[in-house]
C-alpha cells in the first residue's frame, strides 16, 4: 500500500485490522491441530506443546523470513506534542488510547456478552460447562482467535513505536507479556493492563540509570518479588484449592 | 551388594574409564579416534549429566523447571574461575605433598565441587521461593531466574561479560566426563529407589494428598531442585573447560534449558533410560543437520519445536515413558514373551 511514501491513519487501520484477522486465523488453526489433541492430557503437557508451539512460530518465521531485522513503514507521519515539562509524540498517544480501547473492549466482551460468559464458564470448570450445554470447542477456538487478534493489534503497535522488526521480536516480549499477567493478576483485564504498564515503566527507569545493562533481569526480578510477596497479583483474588 | 563387591565394580568401572580415555585422548597404537566423533561422543557425556539431573526435578518430582542453564552457567562459570585463577596455586598446594601428576590432575575434580557447591547455592536461593508455584507459574519463574543469572554474568568483567570467558585451559577428558555422568547416573537412581525419591514421586502424582500423608512437600521439592542444581552445575564445569573458549552467556540462555528438556520428553519424563536416549539424539541430531541449518539458520529449533509438539499428541509420555532398562528384559522375555506394556500412563 506503499505507507511509506503516503502515511495515512486509514491505512493504519487496515494494516493493523487485517493483522489481526490473519493472526485469528493461525491462533485457530494452532488450538486444532496443536493444543485440542492435548486437552485431556495432563497441564503439563500442554505447558509443553505451548512451548513448542512458540517456538516454531519464532524460529519458523526465521527460517521462512529470515534472521535479518527489517524496517517497518511509518504508517504515521510522527509529530512531537509539548505540554509543559512533557513530550510525546501522535505515536505513542495513539498506541496508549488504542491499548487503552482494546481493553475496554476485551473487558466488554469478557464481561457483558454471552460468548465471555460461557468463556468464564470453561475457564472456570471445563466438564461442567460442557454439561450446561456450552459447545466449550467453539468457546475455546473463539478464545484462541480472540487473543491472537490482540496480539497482532500489539505487534503492530510494537512495530509502530520500534520500526525494527524480526521474527524474534516477541520472544521476550511474550515472556514479559506473561510477567505482566501475573503481576496485575490473572484473570483481571485491568490487572494485566496495569501489569504492563509497570513493567514498562520500570524498564525504562532501569533504563536510563547507570544499571542499564540489567533491563533484562527487571521483569523477572518484579515477578519473582510478587509471586513471594502476593502471589495471586495486585488485583487479582485468591483462590484456595479444593481437594 | 556387599562393601567388597561395590569396591571392585567402582575400580573395575574406573579402569575401564581410563582406558577408554587413553583411546579417546591418545589413540592406541596406530589407530585413532577421529577428533570430530571424539568431540561429539564428550558432548553426549555432558548432555547425559544435564538430562538425567533435571529429569531429577521434572520427572521424578513433577517440577517443571525451565532454568537448567542457568545453574548450568553459575557452575561452569564457578569451576572454570577456579581453574583459571587458583589452578596453578591447587595443583602447587597439592603437588607438594601427593606429587606433580596428582596435582594437576586433581585440579579438574577440585573446581567441579566447587562449580557444584555453587549451583547448589544459586538452586536453593531460586528453588525456596519458586517451588511454592505449581506449573506455568514454576516454569516461567524458573526461566526467569535462569535469565537474570545470565544478566548478572554479563556484568561481571572478571569472567569476561558478554565476549564470554576467554583464556579458559582445556582439562576436560573423556574421563572426567563420563565418570560425572555415570554418577548422576547412579545418584539419580539411588534417590529414586530411596524414601526420599517415593516422597517425589507421591508429589509428583498429587501434591495435596502427599502432604496429607506427612510428606513435607516443600523441603524435599527443594532438596531435589538443590541436587539437580549442584549436578547441573557439575555439567556446566565440565562444558566450560572442554574446549578453549566456550563460555558464554549467550549460548546459556533459556533456549538451552529448552533443548535439556526436549531431551527428557524425547526419552520419557521420569524415565533415566530415557533421557540418556534423548541426551545422545539430541546431541547428535543437530551434528546431522549441520549442513540443513546452516542453510536455513533456525531449522534445528523448528525441528526440536516440532518434535515437542508431535510427541505430545502421540506420545506424551517420551518414547520410553517411565521405563528403564533393566537386565531383566532379557531374562523376561524367555520366561514371557509378551511383557505388559507399561508406559501407558500419561498422567505426569
Amino acid at each position: 500500500m506503499n505507507l511509506d511514501a503516503a502515511p495515512s491513519i486509514l491505512g493504519a487501520i487496515v494494516v493493523t485490522m487485517g493483522s489481526m484477522a490473519i493472526c485469528a486465523g493461525i491462533g485457530i488453526i494452532i488450538e486444532r491441530f496443536a493444543y485440542r489433541p492435548v486437552r485431556q492430557h495432563s497441564r503439563l503437557t500442554s505447558l509443553i506443546t505451548a512451548i513448542g508451539v512458540s517456538l516454531l512460530l519464532e524460529y519458523g518465521g526465521q527460517v521462512v523470513f529470515t534472521a535479518n531485522p527489517r524496517f517497518f513503514p511509518q504508517m504515521i507521519r510522527s509529530e512531537t506534542y509539548t505540554v509543559g515539562p512533557v513530550q510525546i509524540t501522535n505515536q505513542s498517544l495513539l498506541i496508549i488510547v488504542v491499548s487503552i480501547i482494546l481493553m475496554f473492549g476485551l473487558e466488554f466482551i469478557v464481561h457483558k456478552t454471552k460468548i465471555g460468559k460461557a468463556m468464564r464458564a470453561v475457564s472456570h470448570n471445563l466438564s461442567v460447562a460442557k454439561l450446561m450445554g456450552i459447545n466449550t470447542d467453539f468457546v475455546i477456538a473463539f478464545t484462541f482467535a480472540l487473543g491472537s487478534a490482540l496480539a497482532a493489534a500489539a505487534g503492530v503497535m510494537v512495530a509502530l513505536a520500534i520500526p525494527k522488526i524480526d521474527p524474534l521480536m516477541g520472544l521476550m516480549t511474550g515472556l514479559k507479556a506473561f510477567v505482566a499477567a501475573v503481576l496485575g493478576g490473572i484473570g483481571s483485564i485491568p490487572g494485566a493492563m496495569l501489569g504492563g504498564m509497570i513493567i514498562g515503566l520500570m524498564e525504562t527507569w532501569i533504563g536510563s540509570t547507570s544499571y542499564s545493562t540489567y533491563r533484562d533481569a527487571v521483569a523477572f526480578g518484579v515477578l519473582i518479588l510478587i509471586l513471594i510477596v502476593r502471589p495471586s497479583g495486585i488485583m487479582g483474588s485468591t483462590t484456595t484449592e479444593k481437594v | 551388594m556387599s562393601l567388597t563387591r561395590k569396591v571392585i565394580y567402582i575400580a573395575i568401572g574406573l579402569v575401564i574409564l581410563l582406558g577408554l580415555n587413553q583411546v579417546f585422548e591418545h589413540g592406541l597404537g596406530d589407530f585413532q579416534i577421529n577428533g570430530y566423533y571424539a568431540r561429539i561422543v564428550n558432548l553426549i557425556g555432558i548432555a547425559i549429566t544435564l538430562a538425567v539431573s533435571l529429569n531429577l526435578i521434572n520427572g521424578l518430582a513433577g517440577q517443571f523447571s525451565l532454568g537448567h542453564a542457568g545453574f548450568m552457567a553459575v557452575g561452569g562459570y564457578s569451576a572454570t574461575y577456579v581453574t583459571v585463577f587458583h589452578g596453578q596455586q591447587i595443583a602447587g598446594l597439592i603437588g607438594s605433598s601427593l606429587g606433580e601428576v596428582a596435582g594437576s590432575a586433581l585440579v579438574m575434580p577440585i573446581s567441579l565441587v566447587v562449580g557444584a557447591i555453587a549451583a547448589a547455592a544459586a538452586g536453593l536461593v531460586v528453588g525456596v521461593p519458586s517451588l511454592r508455584l505449581k506449573g506455568d507459574y514454576l516454569a516461567i519463574v524458573t526461566l526467569g531466574f535462569g535469565e537474570i543469572i545470565r544478566v548478572i554474568i554479563l556484568n561481571i568483567p572478571a569472567v569476561g561479560g558478554a565476549t564470554g570467558f576467554t583464556n579458559t585451559t582445556p582439562i576436560t577428558n573423556f574421563f572426567w566426563i563420563f565418570s560425572m555422568a555415570i554418577l548422576t547416573i547412579i545418584i539419580v537412581a539411588n534417590i529414586r529407589s530411596s524414601t526420599f525419591g517415593r516422597a517425589l514421586s507421591a508429589i509428583r502424582e498429587d501434591e495435596i494428598a502427599a502432604e496429607a500423608m506427612g510428606i513435607n512437600t516443600t523441603r524435599y521439592k527443594v532438596m531435589a531442585f538443590v541436587i539437580s542444581a549442584a549436578l547441573a552445575g557439575v555439567a556446566g564445569g565440565l562444558s566450560g573447560q572442554l574446549f578453549a573458549n566456550p563460555l558464554n552467556p549467550q549460548n546459556l540462555n533459556f533456549v538451552k534449558s529448552i533443548e535439556v528438556i526436549v531431551m527428557i520428553v524425547l526419552g520419557g519424563i521420569g524415565s533415566i533410560t530415557g533421557a540418556v536416549f534423548g541426551a545422545a539424539t539430541i546431541t547428535i541430531l543437530p551434528e546431522a543437520l549441520r549442513d540443513v541449518d546452516r542453510q536455513f539458520p533456525g531449522m534445528r529449533m523448528v525441528i526440536y519445536s516440532l518434535l515437542l509438539i508431535l510427541l505430545m499428541i502421540f506420545r506424551p509420555q517420551g518414547l520410553l515413558g517411565r521405563k528403564e532398562f533393566s537386565l531383566d528384559w532379557f531374562r523376561r522375555k524367555k520366561a514371557a514373551p509378551a511383557p505388559p506394556a507399561a508406559g501407558g500412563d500419561t498422567d505426569v
